[in-house]
């Protein structure tokens, strides 16, 4: 309910007329009600406002569900969803493709693959090493991680000051203004097989987060679900990360939320984070096209908002921590 | 009939060369418990685990009702087997009644979630180990005696036949100790069969359990504890002098220390 208001209400802010009225004369119109529009206005509402406050919704919920997932298998409530190199990877993927001199669509495919395959180097470190346990896994996802900064600080040495550095920056603060229907239409399968697929086996990443020896005594196929639950959250993250870019903050402080208002039963915690970082996001996205006339990066809001917030989340659980 | 669980020529290595027990043979029956003895690392912990399937084997096999372990999906030997940890490491804090539903596991598809006809399973086992009033509680507060109760009641949710426990005593006071025994010995008194680790002799005596001894020379003993347990055996498997006496007033032998 929250989330439909919340996304009305963005459909209606903009630089071109703030009244949702006209938005709301615009949705009855499209529905066949009579009513008088602005023709101008129908554009703007479906053409430019309406695929962007999806976007926020879905990146927001992906990252944010990914991030709750990511928390409970890797029994860490301070992980965030680019543990296993994921944001590296597909930085250093965005990158390359500014530095060939790429247009949009290449770079967000370079992204995606660049962060589906850190992952999957991260995750080939303990079959060679042939230990499978989490904690390998949190250590080689440290390595690639290292590894990829290292290779994105070189593209950024090597690029050019004014034109592929400033991008290759502004890339990594992550932004949603110049996005197309088209690239929603991309990673909408992605998101709903992934989170169907997540918010089905919920109450079996509770078993996951009690970690390995306790999840194998209770006969829970340790090995397929953990790697179904992590190539679909993974997934979420590339997928997101390669059209807006890197968004810090929202996969780590609104699962921890989510917890703090549900209890920590994944059953209830995983929806609740998926909408809850819809919401979060779509408010964030609004702040970042209307507060300045100038866009802000979503990286510099979601951390202005979420440090605070974090802050007050620790400040409420100060008496559990120890 | 077959046994609950049979252990045929058990051996185990964790890097193939080093044996830590070899030539492991028992069985053990439904309303049994067996005590699992030896000295500091010897292998108790690596013996339960590979009756859990946690650790693979070297050689020999485990059967479950007859049916040999290496060939039973995780699913269906967890439908036999419930393992009580030595401690529980909780990183969230779930409920007690949301940790102990989650013994209903093996009876669920991979892709389900428990209905109210788990949740009341829960709660019956939590009434049967007289902790109800912790179902709201998160696990992460209550104290480790509770936890070791709650974990044994997600075994009964799991209709676990054969419940295996590392070193149930380990980290409780001496009340607690006597609580968790007297608790064991109720569970094989309802047919629960159950191999449990310690490290205090005497608990085989207060439990009139069967024994099996990896001595200080890794060789293995099994047996009623009146046909297997002697000071000659205690004393050089910890290598300490240990006395074996019957106690007037308590009606029971006691496995005890001489005076240092």
């Amino acid at each position: 309910m929250l989330l439909l208001m919340g996304i009305f209400l963005s459909l209606s802010l903009g630089r071109y007329s703030n009244d949702p009225s006209k938005v709301l004369n615009v949705i009855l119109s499209r529905l066949g009600i009579n009513v008088p529009v602005d023709p101008v206005m129908i554009s703007i509402v479906f053409n430019i406002r309406l695929p962007r406050v999806l976007a926020s919704v879905i990146i927001g919920a992906m990252l944010s569900l990914s991030g709750a997932v990511y928390q409970s298998v890797f029994r860490n409530p301070l992980v965030s969803p680019d543990l296993l190199g994921v944001s590296s990877g597909a930085a250093v993927g965005a990158s390359a493709a500014i530095l060939m001199g790429a247009g949009l669509a290449t770079r967000q495919v370079f992204a995606f693959a660049g962060g589906i395959l850190a992952v999957f180097v991260t995750s080939l470190v303990p079959r060679l090493l042939r230990n499978r346990s989490n904690m390998m896994l949190v250590l080689s996802g440290i390595i690639v991680g290292g590894f990829l900064s290292s290779v994105l600080a070189i593209m950024k040495f090597i690029a050019e000051e004014q034109t592929q550095l400033a991008s290759i920056v502004y890339w990594q603060l992550g932004s949603l203004a110049s996005i197309l229907g088209r690239e929603l239409w991309a990673i909408l399968p992605v998101f709903l097989v992934c989170s169907t697929l997540l918010l089905l086996l919920s109450w079996r990443i509770n078993i996951l987060s009690f970690g390995d020896l306790e999840a194998r005594t209770l006969g829970v196929n340790l090995r397929q679900v953990r790697t179904i639950v992590i190539i679909c959250a993974s997934l979420l993250t590339a997928s997101a990360v390669s059209i807006s870019g890197t968004i810090g903050w929202v996969g780590l402080v609104i699962p921890h939320l989510s917890r703090l208002l549900t209890g920590s039963d994944n059953t209830r915690s995983i929806p609740v984070s998926l909408l809850l970082g819809a919401i979060f996001m779509l408010l964030i996205d609004t702040l970042a096209r209307t507060v300045s006339t100038v866009e802000i990066p979503l990286s510099i809001l979601t951390g202005f908002v979420g440090a605070p917030l974090y802050a007050l989340l620790l400040y409420k659980q100060r008496t559990r921590l120890e | 009939m077959h046994s609950l669980l049979q252990v045929k020529d058990l051996g185990f290595s964790y890097d193939g060369s080093r044996q830590i027990f070899k030539d492991i043979s028992f069985e053990v029956q439904s309303g049994e418990i067996v005590c699992l003895l030896g000295p500091n690392g010897i292998g108790k912990t690596t013996l339960l685990n590979c009756l859990a399937r946690l650790r693979e084997p070297l050689q020999g096999s485990v059967l479950l009702n007859g049916e040999d372990m290496a060939d039973l999906a995780p699913r269906n030997v967890a439908r036999v087997i419930g393992y009580v940890p030595q401690t529980l490491l909780p990183s969230f804090d779930y409920t007690v009644l949301e940790y102990v539903v989650t013994g209903n596991a093996p009876w669920l598809a991979t892709f389900e979630k428990p209905g109210p006809e788990h949740y009341q399973r829960a709660e019956a086992a939590l009434e049967q180990m007289g902790i109800s009033h912790l179902a709201q509680k998160p696990y992460t507060r209550i104290s480790t005696g509770e936890l070791q109760q709650v974990s044994i009641a997600r075994a009964i949710a799991q209709k676990a036949r054969l419940i295996l426990m590392d070193e149930p005593t380990a980290h409780l006071d001496y009340g607690n100790q006597l609580k968790v025994l007297r608790l064991i010995k109720d569970l094989s008194a309802k047919g629960y069969g159950i191999v449990l680790t310690t490290h205090n002799p005497d608990q085989v005596l207060l439990l009139d359990a069967k024994a099996a001894i990896i001595d200080h020379q890794s060789i293995f003993h099994f047996g009623a504890w009146q046909d297997i347990l002697t000071e000659e055996l205690l004393s050089a498997m910890y290598g300490v002098p240990l006395r074996l006496i019957e106690v007037e007033g308590i009606d029971r032998m006691v496995s005890i220390a001489p005076s240092l």
